[in-house]
């Protein structure tokens, strides 16, 4: 198998870029989710819940850049078909990023009459970005056909990524605070966790239902045997994040970091999920990774590069991690 | 309007949009990294002032770039989807290459530039500034290859209709590369001297002589100074390198019509491409065969030669007067500037004035030129590989039409925000960040100071 690259280059393209959205949804999750809690938020409060994503947002949309940029680069085909199905959508999801993006500069350097009006960009920004994600979510998962019950569809799931962005959002608060605002964001959390479920639910219901062939992958024997765990799992992780973010913050601060690697677990096994329904497809049911992907040359160059630079990536980004661990102060620009 | 035409458009908006801020911040970057260096070897507290003030500048500059940024990385594909079926194994690749290098890099590092400097040691501090400024360079290097891939397109072959890369070296240093990039980086240090030289005058107008300011108008007005010369020469030869590969568009450029020696070379016209000739010419006598041939009787092409497959003539000649007339003031004002700062130590009013509107005028001669380059590329989209129209979507034209509209509303109100704010920035001096709400939330919680080891 491995003396045709044209077999497995697609795989490992897929892989890598699946990876890049899984990163993107949970890094950026939690600093959109941070955005959306803005209003429910104490003045005061607000600056400290921004200084705790400011050294993160822009690497942490990065992994977008990544993600597209893999889809154009190694499904180049694909990449036409989807983002000109999603045209609005799109259109509505950078608007949204580029509001936020700014607003988080304009907020501190632009005159402090102006900061309410910021900080309100900044949470329209990010809820309108998290929406468009789910939306786009929602029709992808029914194939991208726009008809009415799949927009209605897809508004419900809009809804639900976002509430899980807030979700992740708040546990990200309470590893980051403390006193009243973490106490509070663990209350965030807990209702967008519940106002996720639901979203869950109902695309876990909508894949097989709207698809046969995922229907025949999940429910054939004995291949339901060995999934049966990630629901299972799944479910767990839901209920374990419901109970632990209703008593939390724990004595002397402990587990603070446990509600985020709980929402991030949730959104790991979501993930998992759709990866496993949809592949071989690309474009649901139309295009597989393997009618879509780049020439083999194409791909194998970016992949020598891909394995060297992404262990360098991972290792200054997790350098930042370290260098800003510990609770965010309320000033964020600490010169 | 036909999809097409608003497709252009929309393409145009963002990527004009997006240029103004990676122009800025790929310099910026590198004279922030000047300051610090300064500051690190004398401790002189100016030199500090000047780092923290242009540092705010550059986080903003840098915002904007990434935002736009973004939405360049989506249009490739819902603007035109026929690019990367065509040529995406070269695009791909160089585009990956700038993700995985540069994009990441600079992200982190500006976060640990921008928030980290009490909880680093000071040269890990001035390593990520420099890191900063090498991804936005690098990223310029990757986005340039590949765009002079597409003006001269090279070590690729055709299989099935599809461009597949047979040279790597050949492609990323294609024919007109390095004038490209080298022509780019110059612009880019061009833009930050002015900029930093007009808010730096303006501060100096309001009465505000602090050291700091002094020193970045000392540093910026000799940065232009000495780049602007070397930029004519780049740009020179840049002109040489299009003439020898696309012909057309240097045609185009100087709108001659026919083939043949002693050109004049036009500095005023209306040209007319229906009746392809130009009105109210004012010309110095075999002007362009001088500079394109270095001879009286050198040959220059002709757009008859190119009929029906030439870029439109009046926006190519008009841009083309623009970037070289900017060109020109920047060599007066840069030329006269460093002569008073000198000889007087200070600047003058009229100096200053003339600095404060000198402000932006990099990102004028920097658009001017990518218009003339991008449209004078046209028909083509990737020089005789794939045609602009056979590239574009499906995406019906009202589609098109709204989004654009929610673009332009956008960046218009944006580009109105960050030059307010600049000067706003440039008003309230070097003090701290977000000086108003200061005094009111310094809570930084115990924790935070005990856990952070850094210093």
């Amino acid at each position: 198998m491995f003396d045709d690259p044209a077999l497995w280059l697609p795989f490992v393209f897929a892989s890598l870029m699946g990876l890049s959205i899984l990163i993107y949804v949970i890094l950026d999750g939690y600093d959109l989710g941070v955005g959306i809690l803005m209003p429910f938020a104490e003045e005061a409060e607000q600056d400290r819940m921004i200084s705790s994503i400011g050294p993160f947002w822009d690497a942490n949309e990065t992994w977008l850049v990544l993600a597209v940029g893999l889809l154009l680069v190694a499904f180049p085909i694909a990449h036409g078909v989807i983002l000109g199905a999603l045209y609005l959508p799109v259109a509505l999801l950078l608007i949204g990023l580029i509001m936020r993006g700014v607003a988080f500069e304009f907020r501190i350097k632009a005159h402090a009459k102006y900061k309410r009006l910021w900080n309100r960009l900044f949470f329209a920004g990010s809820l309108l970005a998290a929406l468009t994600q789910g939306f786009m979510l929602g029709l992808y998962v029914l194939g991208l056909e726009v008809t009415l019950p799949n927009i209605a569809f897809a508004l419900l799931t809009a809804i639900c990524v976002a509430a899980g962005y807030a979700m992740l959002g708040g546990a990200w608060i309470v590893f980051k605070t403390d006193g009243a605002l973490q106490r509070k964001a663990a209350a965030w959390a807990r209702f967008g966790l519940a106002a996720s479920a639901i979203g869950f639910a109902a695309i876990s219901a909508a894949s097989p239902l709207a698809s046969p062939r995922i229907f025949e992958k999940w429910f054939a024997w004995p291949e339901i045997l060995w999934l049966s765990p990630l629901p299972l799992l799944a479910g767990a992780a839901f209920l374990g994040l419901f109970v632990l973010l209703g008593r939390m913050p724990l004595k002397d601060d402990r587990w603070a970091w446990a509600p985020f690697i709980g929402g991030a677990s949730i959104f790991l096994f979501a993930f998992l999920g759709l990866a496993y329904s949809f592949y071989p497809y690309v474009v649901p049911e139309r295009l597989t990774i393997y009618e879509a992907a780049s020439a083999p040359e194409s791909l194998l160059i970016m992949l020598y590069g891909a394995v060297i630079v992404v262990p360098v990536i991972a290792s200054y980004s997790a350098l930042s991690y370290w260098i800003f661990r510990g609770k965010a102060a309320a000033d964020l620009y600490d010169h | 309007m036909e999809p097409i035409v608003l497709a252009r458009i929309q393409f145009a908006a963002n990527i004009s949009f997006h240029i103004l801020f990676p122009t800025i911040t790929i310099a910026l970057g590198w004279v922030l990294l000047y300051f610090k260096l300064r500051y690190a070897r004398s401790r002189d507290m100016a030199w500090m002032d000047a780092y923290r003030f242009w540092t705010k500048v550059f986080a903003l500059s840098f915002a904007m770039g990434v935002v736009s940024g973004i939405t360049m990385s989506f249009q490739f594909g819902t603007n035109w989807p026929g690019y990367m079926e065509k040529v995406g194994n070269v695009a791909g690749p160089l585009l990956a290459y700038e993700i995985l290098t540069a994009f990441f890099l600079e992200a982190v590092f500006l976060g640990i530039m921008l928030f980290g400097f009490r909880r680093v040691p000071g040269w890990v501090h001035t390593l990520a500034t420099c890191l900063v400024a090498g991804g936005t360079t690098l990223s310029a290097f990757w986005i340039i290859a590949l765009n002079s891939w597409m003006q001269t397109p090279a070590g690729y072959e055709i299989r099935d209709g599809i461009v597949h890369a047979t040279d790597w070296w050949a492609i990323v240093f294609n024919p007109s590369m390095p004038y490209r990039v080298t022509h780019m980086l110059l612009a880019s240090g061009l833009t930050v001297s002015f900029l930093v030289a007009g808010l730096s005058a303006y501060r100096w107008l309001r009465g505000d002589r602090a050291d700091g300011v002094r020193r970045a108008l000392g540093t910026a007005v000799p940065l232009a100074a000495i780049l602007i010369p070397i930029q004519i020469f780049v740009g020179d030869q840049h002109g040489l390198n299009t003439l020898e590969h696309q012909p057309a568009k240097i045609a185009a450029m100087e709108a001659n019509w026919e083939t043949g020696p002693n050109v004049p070379l036009i500095l005023f016209a209306w040209p007319d491409e229906k009746n392809r000739t130009n009105h109210f010419e004012i010309a110095i006598p075999d002007g362009a065969s001088l500079i394109l041939r270095h001879s009286a009787d050198g040959v220059v092409p002709g757009l008859n030669d190119f009929e029906g497959g030439h870029p439109p003539v009046a926006p190519l000649f008009w841009g083309f007067r623009v970037m070289v007339g900017m060109g020109v003031l920047m060599l007066i004002v840069s030329w006269w500037g460093t002569a008073r700062l000198w000889r007087r130590k200070d600047a003058s009013p009229w100096l200053a004035r003339a600095l404060v509107a000198m402000t932006f005028s990099g990102w004028i001669a920097t658009l001017a030129g990518w218009y003339v380059t991008e449209i004078g590329r046209q028909p083509w989209l990737v020089t005789g590989v794939l045609k602009t129209a056979d590239a574009a979507s499906a995406t019906p034209a009202p589609m098109i039409l709204t989004t654009l509209l929610m673009y332009l509303a956008t960046y218009a109100v944006l580009l109105v925000a960050y030059i307010t704010v600049l000067f706003y920035l440039a008003r309230i001096g070097a003090k701290p960040t977000g000086e108003p709400e200061e005094g009111a939330i310094q809570t930084t919680l115990g924790a935070a100071g005990a856990v952070t080891g850094g210093r």
